[in-house]
């Protein structure tokens, strides 16, 4: 059973001084999202990448489609219990402190209140912010409230997760901390779902990434796929101050950084490349083939639908 | 009450008490009430009619501001701030989140009427050396002070579900000007014929009767309440204060959180 199938949602806003003017946020959404799958939703601001996620909550409603959440369909109350939402830059009741948050958000989640102190205080050992924990939200940094809402998230055992932007204004210490909680939630087996526009994120984490831009999903695939695509050409890295005359001729792209020369070439010169090398006595450090990054993936997908024709999955 | 709607209104509550301006508020009620004895002593022979009046007035008017100022961003400042958002992904409905939250600020104004109340019986008390048999008319009168919120909470949420702070401010506290004179607008309705009869009539009923919910005269004067409209105000106000709310869940149930 797929965790969530997402059967032609779509939303418009109504616009203008009357309200009348359809303004698509999303086109019809066709995706599938298997159990235990970390998904990342890729996209630039205001791609519909928000939007997708409140429709999936309920939060706002489709003009039309539908999508079933493991097994259920999206408005259905069971389902609720079963999920755990982080939203983008998100805010929380600043009268509280992060304790009495997070056992509030317990309550509503229906954890048994045998047990539901020793979660809350799990939950901020596990964020990290088990010092913090009577100190008034209103004091809390962004990371800090970003931490928080990770432990909202996950609080109550979900067996399926949205993070809209996790990492947004995190610092490298704190997208670190964040990237291991989403690894950790993947070994447990969970199904977590999240955007982001961070592409480095993306391919650490993901199983599989889909692309959406100006509400249009332009492509879905698996990231280990994406990357391993080889592109013809061969990255050869050698010692050496200049490039050596000879593997000039066969359309090398090369840069010199003091005594090191990186090399691209089309992968056919590949053998010739090393013979010159071999004939000029110089040392060689390695060969690769170079392979197709998920930002060129996610640039070739952002591009103009007329240019991409023919361009892939 | 279901244990979602009776944690969102503890939520609610908490959330208003730790909020300073409410203390502000409930110390400038004290104040006047305080004051009231002041104005007593210099009032020969009517000084328990001064302290009645004033304090009575001071606490439904301050309780008023207090609903308004407190129910008009219960709504719009959850949607504003995305706190909602971490409420409605949970298994919470949009009927019980409303509900929570009005009788969440339903009990912090009761709770509030209770110590404004405290301070008017006090200064009753420090006026009169004893409490006497027609004093206990005072409760009465507090306690349509209260069915009164109950019907100005209900609205400043009912507005603050699609409005903003500002438009639900204005509209609840006109809406409780013109109730509080609905005596007067019948009173033209029944003169008046033609279409503007037919208006008149139609508002005097639509806006909340608060003229009938307010005894402060008849109490400072020593007269009595009848037992009927004690229980004509406690019916009319909770099924106003249920309509306003069912209202508030209709729009509410419908709306997009953008």
């Amino acid at each position: 059973m797929p965790a969530i199938e997402i059967l032609d949602l779509e939303k418009n806003y109504l616009v203008g001084f009357w309200h009348k003017r359809p303004k698509p946020a999303l086109r019809p959404l066709r995706l599938t999202i298997e159990e235990g799958e970390v998904f990342g939703f890729l996209g630039p601001n205001g791609a519909g990448k928000t939007t997708t996620l409140k429709l999936l909550m309920g939060l706002v409603f489709p003009t039309a489609g539908s999508a079933r959440i493991l097994g259920y369909a999206m408005d259905d109350p069971r389902v609720k219990s079963q999920i755990g939402f982080l939203p983008e830059q998100p805010y929380f009741y600043d009268h509280l402190n992060a304790r009495e948050l997070l056992n509030y958000y317990a309550q509503l989640s229906g954890v048994p209140a045998k047990g539901r102190s020793a979660r809350v205080e799990q939950m901020l050992g596990r964020v990290g912010l088990a010092d913090s924990a009577n100190l008034q939200l209103r004091k809390f940094s962004k990371g800090m409230l970003q931490r928080v809402g990770l432990a909202q998230a996950i609080l109550h055992d979900p067996k399926l997760v949205f993070l809209d932007e996790p990492m947004s204004g995190l610092d490298p210490m704190g997208r670190r901390e964040v990237r291991d909680l989403i690894q950790q939630l993947r070994s447990e087996g969970k199904t977590v779902f999240f955007s982001t526009h961070i592409l480095s994120d993306a391919e650490a984490l993901c199983n599989r990434v889909g692309v959406i831009h100006q509400g249009e999903l332009r492509g879905v695939g698996a990231v280990a796929d994406l990357t391993a695509q080889a592109k013809g050409k061969v990255e050869i890295i050698f010692y050496a101050q200049k490039v050596p005359a000879g593997l000039a001729e066969f359309g090398t792209e090369a840069k010199v950084s003091g005594d090191i020369v990186n090399a691209v070439l089309p992968e056919e010169r590949q053998d010739a490349a090393l013979e010159v090398l071999r004939r000029e006595h110089i040392k060689l450090i390695s060969l690769n083939p170079v392979r197709a990054s998920l930002e060129e993936y996610y640039i070739q997908k952002l591009r103009p639908t007329e240019n991409r024709m023919g361009a892939g999955v | 009450m279901n244990s979602r709607v009776a944690y969102i209104a503890f939520n609610t509550f908490r959330e208003a008490v730790r909020d300073r301006v409410l203390y502000n508020l409930i110390a400038f009620a004290l104040l006047l009430s305080g004051a009231s004895i002041l104005v007593g002593e210099i009032s020969i022979d009517i000084e328990r009619l001064v302290v009645v009046n004033l304090g009575l007035t001071a606490v439904s008017l301050f309780g008023v501001v207090i609903a308004i100022f407190i129910g008009i961003g219960l709504v719009s400042k959850e949607i504003d701030k995305k706190t909602l958002y971490t409420v409605l992904s949970r298994p919470v409905r949009r009927w019980e989140f409303i509900v929570g939250k009005f009788f969440g600020l339903t009990g912090t104004l009761v709770v509030n009427t209770f110590f404004m109340a405290l301070g008017v019986l006090l200064a009753l008390l420090y006026v009169a050396h004893k409490f006497e048999t027609m004093d206990a008319w005072v409760l009465v009168a507090l306690y349509f002070i209260v069915l009164q919120f109950l019907i100005v909470c209900a609205l400043s949420l009912f507005f603050s579900t699609f409005s903003t702070p500002l438009m639900s401010a204005i509209f609840t506290f006109a809406l409780f000007v013109i109730g509080s004179l609905s005596d007067d607008l019948r009173g033209f309705a029944r003169i008046t014929h033609g279409v503007g009869g037919w208006l008149a009539t139609a508002i005097a009923y639509l806006v909340p009767n608060f003229s009938a919910l307010n005894v402060i005269s008849q109490v400072a004067h020593g007269d009595a309440i009848a037992g009927r409209l004690v229980l004509y105000n406690t019916a009319y106000a909770l099924l106003y204060s249920a309509m306003a709310i069912s209202g508030a869940v209709l729009i509410f149930q419908r709306r997009n959180l953008k």
